[in-house]
């Protein structure tokens, strides 16, 4: 089944990381402010309080934009 | 968690509200904050026409679908700046996101109509790209507003652009800057309204509102903006965010709250001071405009109407 796959953007890259393991506990050990991202597990939305199972596939959303504002 | 509002499974947890919401109600409680600052700020009048600046990001595209959503008659106008790799993709999801509305869109593209690129631009009037940028888009919002008789621009700006434009002003102490910075800019000898109707709502929260209603939209960080001081702004805020939930809120809505006196005078004695350009007719306070130097540097034409045309 393998652990949990990761994707990062900017740039787009993927890591795997072992599960299970809460959504807030996953931003916090690749380096994230919680108020900078988005989890999206296997396309949904989840709260910080959710837990991640090993073969989930997980998207790490960045919102912060910036530029000329 | 559950959501705050019907006990339903949360899919979004606000830690500034302390809430977590499932996703009707998360994409209610944007719309409700969008009503509440047009309200607020008395931001758009009955029956008046709506012209929303559109990016291809998250922001702009939530802002009209919200607007859309509450009724409102909202045409999108989205400028292709010429950035490789970046633009093209971006234009494709406001054209996309039109096309499945059956709404008006109005697309203005720098490099085909003006004869420069944000980035030639930025150059030949030696500015960093995000001014240039910047200063192009607020011209041609202006414009393309007066050519298509709109009498309001809405632009997506949220809580944390605004807080993170604040810091900046309060730095530096730049009262005339402060004394622009509100949720709304009145209109001036036929120049349309500015309004910004996602004051209330994180950049988080567009972002989730876009995932949610299966918009899609730019996610990629556009390449000119690194080491944006800006984006610097934001992670401090961001920082202190984690540690103190509500801060960015408190910042901002205390500024407008408390603040809202400071630099009138500033402010007063520049629009005193506006004058329109000799070249293109936009309001300044400069012999020419600032957006009409910067094209001439770069080789283009400044003085190209918009054509207001639905697509």
């Amino acid at each position: 089944m393998g652990g949990v796959k990761v994707l990062l953007r900017n740039p787009k890259r993927e890591v795997e990381v072992t599960g299970p393991l809460g959504a807030a506990a996953l931003v916090r050990q690749l380096g994230y402010i919680r108020e900078a991202v988005l989890v999206i597990v296997d396309g949904t939305l989840v709260t910080g309080d959710a837990t991640i199972a090993d073969g989930s596939e997980v998207e790490i959303r960045p919102v912060v934009s910036g530029g000329s504002l | 968690m559950k959501c705050r509002v019907c006990r339903g499974p949360a899919v979004i947890d606000i830690r500034r509200h302390n809430a977590g919401f499932c996703a009707d109600c998360f994409i209610g409680h944007c719309r409700a904050q969008v009503e509440r600052a047009l309200k607020e700020h008395s931001m758009i009048s009955p029956g008046e026409r709506v012209l929303v600046a559109v990016s291809g990001g998250k922001d702009s595209l939530a802002l009209w679908d919200i607007l859309l959503e509450l009724g409102y008659e909202a045409h999108g106008l989205y400028i292709g700046l010429g950035i490789d790799g970046y633009s093209e993709p971006s234009g494709q999801y406001v054209h996309e996101f039109a096309r499945l509305r059956g709404v008006r869109l109005v697309p203005v593209d720098l490099p085909s109509d003006y004869g420069y690129d944000v980035k030639t631009g930025a150059a030949a009037d030696r500015r960093a790209p995000c001014s240039a940028c910047g200063l192009s888009k607020r011209h041609i919002f202006d414009r393309a507003a007066l050519e298509g008789g709109y009498e309001v621009v809405a632009t997506g700006h949220n809580l944390d652009d605004e807080a993170a434009v604040l810091l900046g002003n309060v730095l530096r102490w730049d009262v005339a800057y402060l004394a622009r910075q509100r949720p709304v800019l009145p209109g001036r000898d036929g120049f349309p309204r500015k309004v910004k109707p996602l004051v209330r709502l994180s950049e988080r929260e567009t972002a989730a509102y876009c995932v949610l209603k299966g918009i899609d939209y730019q996610v990629d960080e556009c390449p000119m903006s690194v080491g944006n001081r800006h984006l610097g702004y934001k992670d401090a805020l961001n920082a202190i965010e984690e540690r103190s939930p509500g801060t960015k809120a408190a910042f901002y809505n205390g500024f407008l709250d408390r603040g809202a006196a400071l630099g009138t005078d500033v402010a007063m004695a520049e629009r005193e001071g506006l004058h329109p350009c000799p070249s293109c007719g936009a309001p300044t306070t400069a012999p020419v405009c600032a957006f009409c130097k910067l094209v001439e540097k770069a080789g283009g034409d400044p003085r190209r109407r918009i054509p207001v045309t639905a697509l």
